[in-house]
């Protein structure tokens, strides 16, 4: 009976492997190239349901009725908002795929395959209750990464970007791997409340060299400062479609991930990695944003932009409290739509041939040319710069207000100077696209999805997003309620 | 006393084939003797009880990894006389490298004496059923315990199969491939065909 309920409760990974295997046999049947476009609509039709099957455990509490399989997994509303944002990032950049890579000669229905996977794996990672189902749900989502980022086999860029996502990625894993067999060590446990439990009374070296590695383990995956250095040539390598899935829903995982490492398993000792994440967070603000400056590809743009961002989310990590948490998850949900917005922008840019374009330059006077892919890409940057009526201030307004309450006002005085710096090149962008002379560049029609995907970040990331602050609130708050219900 | 003769014959003939795997001037041998020092390390593990390693160091180890390094060896035409050509020059190198690793044995003994760590105790949460083999230990936490890790596992083998053939595998025009339809239903007379070529032009060279 115990099984059935753990059974239950893991039905959307369970949909999502069996549906993984009975798409991959359809592919096999119908040729991968010609079934592609009708196995992606497939795979956005399971992460659709996904997310119906877990928009119930929003109102989940912590407790023993959520876990599964003995205490290795948990289906609390944590875990259930981490999933809603997951699963509809990792639809709405399938949705914008076929059209880039059928232009590419790549398309296959492995690709909507692998995406399905990589998004089981990032439910299993914020679902973790234990050590091991966190590497196993991380090492899933790697794997699956991996290949997508080296998709397009035939060009270059991509191969070089798996190639170093790959090397640079085994490391971070070992890495993570070294710090969770001393954390076994030091605490003799490798779940969450086990390891809490057991470092209830303090932190022995042994185990404070573990929390270290496993925290550099996962900056590496969430891109933070000092472990950055992959992010840019990754996001500029790998085909937009990929990028935009990688910058969206892994992210979030691997924030989550580091969420509930942080808050439960190590959370009777905060005061061990608070000032980790403290440099991490205003040293990733302040790279991203200097880092950004000069670049000239607006995939790598975004990608300093990422890493900025995620400096802004870690500033709510390190208040280490429930307002702190619950605004990353607001910031997370903001940064989501933001993130998908920007790069399907950037894969509406195309020539006349219908060849991808991706240089600032190209995009010159667009304002002119196409007025509502320049006024959508304006609204993303201004909405990443955290201009007040547009929704992106919102994140950042309510992560600055939990680390000013938690006493940490010199951690939010210097993230909002390097915000200022930030700020800088979204408005470069906006600049080149509205006073600069028409590279005439861009003229190339795009897919009717890119369109409607634009739209509806748009409208999310708009001044009309401030109607869901209640909602949204109410439902982060409940979910980061989970990470301190053993505190 | 048959263990303790056991024991001396397994780790003798460990050591001395040890030994020989890295003496042997044909790399062929050398593999041969690896195979013999695999197949005693695990009569060692049988005498400490451990028959669940015993049995992967001789289906892993030997099975797939020393054969696998076999075919590399055969495969791979290794000029020995320009590996050895590098000895003298990267000497002092080994000598280095040697002095560290053995500064290390020291430092391992010297913290071995130092006494205990002290290390977390196990919260429990998975006993060793009393009195069973190791193996039906395994077996209970793997397939009771940790039964959705080992599942996800096996998800992560499937993607990591997918990653290989989506990155190497490529479209090839005019491959022939088989048609078992077609080869079933040939008949004999259609197969063959009764040739009469002239005397000297039945060949053409």
């Amino acid at each position: 009976m115990d099984l059935m309920h753990s059974l239950r409760l893991v039905a959307p990974e369970e949909l999502l492997s069996l549906s993984g295997l009975a798409l991959l046999l359809a592919a096999a049947w119908l040729g991968s190239a010609r079934a592609a476009r009708v196995i992606t609509w497939l795979s956005i039709a399971v992460l659709a349901t996904c997310t119906v099957l877990v928009l119930p455990g929003l109102s989940n509490p912590a407790g023993a009725e959520v876990q599964a399989f003995g205490g290795l997994y948990s289906a609390d509303a944590f875990a259930a908002f981490a999933k809603v944002l997951i699963y509809i990032a990792a639809a709405a950049t399938l949705a914008v795929a076929p059209p880039f890579l059928e232009k590419a000669g790549a398309a296959r229905a492995e690709y909507p395959i692998l995406v399905l996977f990589a998004a089981m794996g990032m439910g299993i990672m914020v679902s973790a209750q234990n050590l091991l189902t966190l590497y196993i749900g991380l090492e899933l989502n790697s794997l699956a990464a991996y290949v997508l980022a080296a998709f397009l086999k035939t060009d270059e860029r991509s191969a070089e970007a798996g190639l170093k996502y790959f090397v640079l990625g085994a490391l971070a894993s070992g890495i993570l791997l070294f710090g969770m067999s001393l954390t076994y060590g030091f605490t003799g446990t490798t779940s969450y409340a086990g390891i809490a439990a057991a470092l209830q009374g303090g932190i022995a070296k042994g185990a404070l060299f573990g929390l270290t590695f496993v925290l550099a383990g996962l900056a590496f995956k969430v891109s933070a400062v000092p472990f950055h250095m992959w992010t840019p040539d990754v996001y500029e390598g790998a085909p937009t479609p990929v990028t935009a899935f990688f910058a969206s829903a892994p992210k979030v995982a691997a924030l989550g991930l580091t969420m509930r490492v942080a808050l439960e398993a190590f959370g009777t000792q905060a005061a061990a990695w608070q000032q980790i994440v403290i440099f991490a967070a205003i040293a990733s603000i302040v790279v991203g944003a200097l880092g950004a400056i000069g670049q000239t590809n607006l995939k790598r743009l975004l990608a300093y932009s990422s890493i900025n961002n995620v400096g802004f989310i870690l500033i709510g990590l390190a208040a280490a409290t429930p307002a702190g948490a619950s605004a990353m998850l607001v910031y997370l949900a903001i940064y989501v739509a933001m993130t998908v917005g920007g790069f399907v922008a950037v894969l509406m840019l195309k020539d006349g041939a219908g060849n991808q374009l991706e240089m600032l330059g190209d995009v010159a006077g667009l304002s002119r040319t196409r007025p509502l892919i320049a006024a959508g890409l304006a609204m993303v940057m201004f909405s990443l710069a955290g201009i007040p009526p547009l929704f992106g201030f919102w994140g950042k307004f309510v992560v600055f207000q939990a680390a000013v309450e938690a006493g940490m006002v010199p951690l939010a005085a210097l993230g909002i100077a390097a915000s200022v710096i930030g700020a800088f090149y979204y408005l470069k962008v906006v600049k080149v696209m509205y006073f600069d002379d028409p590279a005439g560049k861009v003229i190339g029609q795009s897919d009717m999805v890119h369109a409607v995907l634009l739209l509806a970040s748009a409208l999310f990331i708009s001044p009309a997003g401030y109607l869901l602050t209640k909602c949204l609130g109410h439902f982060a708050e409940t979910a980061a309620a989970v990470l301190f219900a053993g505190a | 006393m048959i263990q303790l003769l056991a024991f001396y014959l397994f780790a003798a003939l460990t050591l001395a084939a040890g030994a020989l795997t890295i003496l042997s001037r044909n790399p062929v041998h050398s593999v041969l003797w690896l195979i013999v020092a695999f197949f005693n390390a695990a009569g060692l593990m049988v005498l400490v009880g451990a028959e669940f390693i015993a049995m992967l160091l001789v289906i892993v180890y030997v099975g797939a990894v020393a054969v696998l390094f076999l075919f590399v060896v055969m495969m791979l035409n290794i000029d020995f006389a320009a590996l050895r050509a590098g000895f003298i020059k990267n000497f002092p190198l080994g000598i280095l490298l040697a002095a560290v690793l053995l500064a290390e044995v020291l430092m391992g003994v010297g913290v071995v004496q130092g006494g205990a760590l002290q290390l977390g105790t196990p919260d429990g949460s998975a006993p060793v059923p009393a009195g069973a083999q190791n193996i039906e230990a395994i077996g209970a936490v793997l397939y009771g315990k940790y039964l959705f890790l080992f599942e996800v596992a096996g998800v992560i083998l499937l993607v990591a199969m997918i990653g290989a053939i989506v990155l190497t595998h490529r479209e090839r025009k005019g491959v022939r491939g088989q048609n078992i339809a077609r080869q079933v239903a040939r008949r004999p007379d259609e197969a063959t065909v009764n040739m009469q070529p002239d005397v000297g032009k039945g060949v053409s060279l």
